[in-house]
């Protein structure tokens, strides 16, 4: 069986609580574990970035140094945790200065980073590690039919990490087919969804996220399909807002792939948070388990 | 004696973890500009605020409000022909802005930026009705009763925390951000 540190980050607690539930439930059907982070704490998002960065480099090290001493990969299902801690772990391995100086302040933990635990997104995870064989063959409910926009977003794939293809990445299509939905050519998937803009920002959040629910609308989507909490946030919940602001009539599910993948593996929809959405989720639910 | 540097090599050198190249190595091609998401809600669009720097406009840049609307998306870094981390430029603008009290009137970031980490500091953990504090203010009645209406229907769905989350070791945590930052007196 598969292993790993899974950090949910503060999203995940409340706001986001159906990617939560349903990461753990789609995971623990395909025979991975996911063992919570001990004693977890925010892994800075952008915000702290804006402040500190030294601060914010203790506040990754901290949790990844906390997965090291369970001699785990950590797993992230947002894909801002994912980033700042990817990064962290790069520079402090490239900075030995910068690490040394971290690591005297993760003494007060009685912590060490030495950066022996890699970060992983969860949808890598399922991509990668479980396989997109191995997800078909477990598909109970496939989801035939059901027309998805794959929402990358921003930070599963920038900045730049190894060599994977930033501008025309095809892993989250591949995983819609092994469900059996119907990925569409969606134009803006990798386009930003305006993040904490959102907060600060309103009127450019706003017209970001109409830019994307329309382009979604525009290319047959039933629902759009999203791997990050902020994500699914500004472009459900603020649907209202959008409709307000620019006279339009958008009306679009947006949910977590890992609550299509569960409606795929068979799992009961409440299990997998689907019912805490703003936007009614009515046309996926013909799929779920009768 | 000591030369003051550039206004361009003082932000070059705050890239402290930017691996890209320095900013004038730009070439002013606008790849950064036609990708990014907000350009038309900027002051200055990233391609001519790096302009800006390179120019020694000090002023002009701090007051615009082009780094507080990078959303930090990094659709210019992955594309910029030069390689420059322009993202962490905007960021690195955001902290030298923050340093030096100097930033647009009006603007939330600041604001917001400083209250999150305020809320980290001391809990371990984000907390967003903290966090709405500090932009509810600036809206209009319009905004703010859309704002409430948004917040009523997610509490209703039991998406909105009603007690601050806390880490166990807090003790430890911000001992371990003294030795980071040190406040003195104890």
């Amino acid at each position: 069986m598969k292993k790993y540190a899974y950090f949910p980050g503060c999203s995940l607690e409340k706001m986001a609580l159906s990617y939560h539930l349903s990461a753990l439930e789609t995971t623990r059907k395909l025979g991975v574990e996911l063992k919570e982070l001990e004693d977890w704490n925010c892994c800075g998002a952008t915000a702290y970035f804006h402040v500190d960065q030294l601060l914010a480099y203790a506040l990754c090290a901290r949790n990844l140094a906390i997965a090291e001493r369970e001699h785990l990969d950590l797993v992230a299902p947002c894909s801002g945790c994912y980033k700042n801690m990817y990064f962290a772990r790069a520079h402090l391995k490239s900075d030995p200065d910068l690490a040394e100086h971290i690591n005297y302040a993760l003494e007060e933990d009685n912590l060490h980073f030495t950066g022996s635990s890699a970060v992983r997104h969860l949808i890598e995870v399922f991509v990668h590690d479980v396989g997109l064989e191995e997800i078909k063959a477990k598909v109970t409910q496939p989801l035939d039919g059901l027309r998805v926009a794959p929402y990358y977003g921003c930070q599963i794939l920038r900045p730049r990490k190894d060599h994977e293809d930033v501008e025309q990445p095809r892993f989250f299509e591949d995983l819609l087919s092994a469900i059996g939905a119907v990925p569409v050519e969606f134009p803006l998937k990798l386009r930003c969804c305006g993040g904490a803009l959102i907060l600060t920002s309103r009127r450019s959040a706003l017209s970001m996220v109409r830019n994307l629910l329309q382009s979604a609308v525009d290319s047959g989507a039933a629902v759009i399909a999203t791997a990050c909490p902020l994500c699914q946030v500004n472009l459900e919940c603020y649907q209202k807002q959008v409709n307000q602001e620019f006279g339009s009539e958008l009306s679009i599910p947006v949910v977590y792939f890992t609550q299509l993948m569960g409606l795929a593996l068979g799992i009961p929809p409440k299990s997998l948070g689907i019912g805490s959405e703003l936007v009614s989720t009515r046309p996926i639910l013909s799929y779920a388990e009768k | 004696m000591a030369v003051k540097p550039t206004f361009s090599k003082e932000i070059s050198n705050l890239l402290h973890a930017a691996e890209g190249n320095p900013v004038y190595s730009c070439i002013q091609c606008g790849t950064c500009s036609g990708s990014c998401p907000v350009a038309g809600f900027m002051d200055h669009t990233p391609r001519r605020l790096i302009a800006m720097i390179n120019a020694g406009l000090k002023d002009r840049v701090l007051a615009s409000n082009t780094f507080w609307y990078c959303a930090s998306c990094y659709h210019c870094n992955v594309r910029c022909p030069r390689g420059i981390d322009i993202a962490e430029l905007m960021y690195a603008l955001k902290r030298y802005s923050i340093w030096k009290n100097q930033y647009q009137e009006g603007l939330v970031g600041p604001v917001f930026s400083e209250t999150f980490v305020k809320t980290i500091l001391s809990s371990g953990r984000s907390y967003e009705p903290v966090l709405a504090t500090s932009y509810l203010f600036t809206f209009g009645v319009q905004e703010f009763l859309q704002e409430a209406q948004t917040a009523t229907s997610l509490m209703l769905k039991g998406r909105i925390p009603v007690l601050p989350p806390r880490i166990k070791r807090l003790e430890n945590f911000r001992r371990m951000v003294r030795r980071i930052i040190p406040l003195g007196g104890d």
